[in-house]
Formats: structure tokens, sequence, C-alpha cells
């Protein structure tokens, strides 16, 4: 198929941070077959090609797919050379996939990843990511930072308002 | 700790209590003792816990009326708000780009054996 007949506008990213639970949770569709959206989250070399924000080209260290492996990536040291890593708690082919994260600045924070893969038929496929961190305050800071980019933004917004405020 | 105002909502935020006061005045402004209400706390508890709320910038109290009614800034959860929104907007570009890698694999598995993908 030719890049013009990608229908993304369907296929939009929902996010939900639950008020009473410290979790964040991603859902999105995909048409593709479920074989190979799995594919693109167990193959490093697949991986390597979407992962990170934007503008950010993450390396991949080590990402070994399997229950029981673990992982590792970070960014180029023009990115600011920060690293993430965390271990892959089980991986069922085209269904689920449950790993750690931790951030290598943080060491203290972990979040739980949950994710599942849906077979929608027609070759559509959705997934869902549900993030477990330690609280709420956590949670929080987690989705205030946007990860990576935004984070300087955010803090310049919000002096800029407690200035008013205050 | 919490010197720097963000770190200061958060860990505003973080205790029941005062999340309980937040939604209480999202509905409309109180007064300290029409917060104390509810709680099997002292006026000076709930006293306690808006200082907190209010050096997060969270509530402000106006300085005029006898009976200084708490008003919560709402402002600040707009602010939120963006923030959510630029986390999932950041989710959603990475998956544009998966949706490109998926289509240049849907490619590759036709030209490869049109049988690919099956499952056993």
């Amino acid at each position: 198929m030719s890049a013009a007949t990608r229908n993304t506008s369907r296929n939009q990213t929902t996010i939900e941070a639950d008020p009473v639970m410290p979790t964040i949770t991603i859902t999105r569709e995909f048409d593709a077959p479920v074989a190979s959206v799995f594919r693109a989250h167990a193959e490093p070399d697949l991986v390597a090609q979407w992962l990170g924000p934007r503008s950010t080209r993450m390396l991949i260290e080590h990402y070994d797919c399997q229950t029981g492996g673990s992982w590792r990536y970070r960014t180029s040291v023009e990115d600011g050379g920060v690293s993430f890593y965390g271990s892959f708690h089980e991986v069922r082919l085209n269904e689920r996939i449950v790993q750690t994260f931790t951030f290598d600045g943080y060491p203290d924070g972990v979040s739980l990843e949950t994710m599942t893969f849906e077979d929608l038929g027609d070759g559509r496929t959705r997934i869902t990511a549900m993030s477990l961190v330690e609280s709420l305050e956590s949670r929080d800071m987690m989705l205030a930072s946007g990860m990576e980019v935004g984070v300087v933004e955010g803090y310049e917004q919000m002096d800029e308002l407690l200035d008013k405020l205050s | 700790m919490a010197a720097d105002p963000l770190s200061r909502v958060f860990s505003a935020l973080a205790d029941p209590t005062r999340r309980d006061i937040v939604a209480r005045l999202a509905v409309g402004d109180a007064s300290v003792n029409e917060l104390a209400e509810p709680y099997d706390v002292t006026v000076q508890a709930v006293s306690k816990h808006l200082k907190v709320l209010q050096d997060a910038g969270l509530v402000s109290r106006t300085r005029s009326a006898q009976r200084r009614p708490c008003h919560l800034e709402a402002g600040v959860f707009d602010l939120m708000t963006k923030w959510i929104e630029r986390y999932r907007q950041e989710a959603e570009d990475r998956f544009q780009r998966l949706d490109a890698i998926l289509q240049q694999m849907e490619q590759t598995d036709t030209s490869n054996d049109d049988q690919a993908g099956a499952a056993s």
C-alpha cells in the first residue's frame, strides 16, 4: 500500500491518569496485524526506529525481549546522554509484555509497565499500556515532565503562574 | 525539601485530605469552618492543610470578607491538563513512527511470502 492510503487519523492515542491509583494508561490502535505490532515491540532493530521522543534518537545498548531478559537504552550525548533500563518480567508472544522501567537519573523510581496486544480482526490491533508507579506524586511528576521534552517549559509556565498568584 | 514551586504543588496534592479539600473547593468557595465540618478533625488541623495548599498556590483566601472564603486557583489544574495532553502527544508521535514501520513490514512480508504471518 502506498503512503497515501495510510489512515492515522482514526487511530488516536488516548491517555488516562487514574484519580486513585498511581497509573497512566495509554491505548492506541494500529492498521497492522498483531504479530507485526508485537514484533515492532520485541525486536531491537525495529524498536530503535520508533522509540523515544520526536527529536531524539535512542541508542539501544541491549534489548533481550524474553521472560527474564533485560534492556537498556540511552540518548546520544548531544541529547543529554541520559539512559533508561529495566527487566522483562514476562513476554508472551503476540499477547503481553510486562517490564520494569527506570530512569538512570532517578534510580529509586521504578515503573511497572504492562502492555497487552489485542487482535481486533481485519488486520487491526489494539495495544494498552499501563504504567504503575509508587505514588500519585511520582505519577503526576511523570506526567508533568512529559518524560523528556517540555519539562523546562512546564517549570517556567508553573513559575510564571505561581508568581502571578503570590 | 519541596523548595521549587512545582514540587510544592505535588507535595500539597500528595495528601488525601488536601485532595479532598481541593475537590470540595472545585464545586465552590467555602470557609474554613465549612471545610472542617465533614472531618473528624479540628478547624486548626484543616487550617494547616489549607496553609500548605495556599503556599503551593492552589488555594487563595479573600482578605476583605469577614468569613475569608477559600478559593481554588483552577489555573494550576489547567496546566496539569496541558501536561497530560503533551504526554499524550509524545506517545502519539511515537506511535505514528510505529505506523510507518508497520507499513514497511507489511510491504516486506507481502513481497517475501503471501502466507507470512499465519499463526499455527
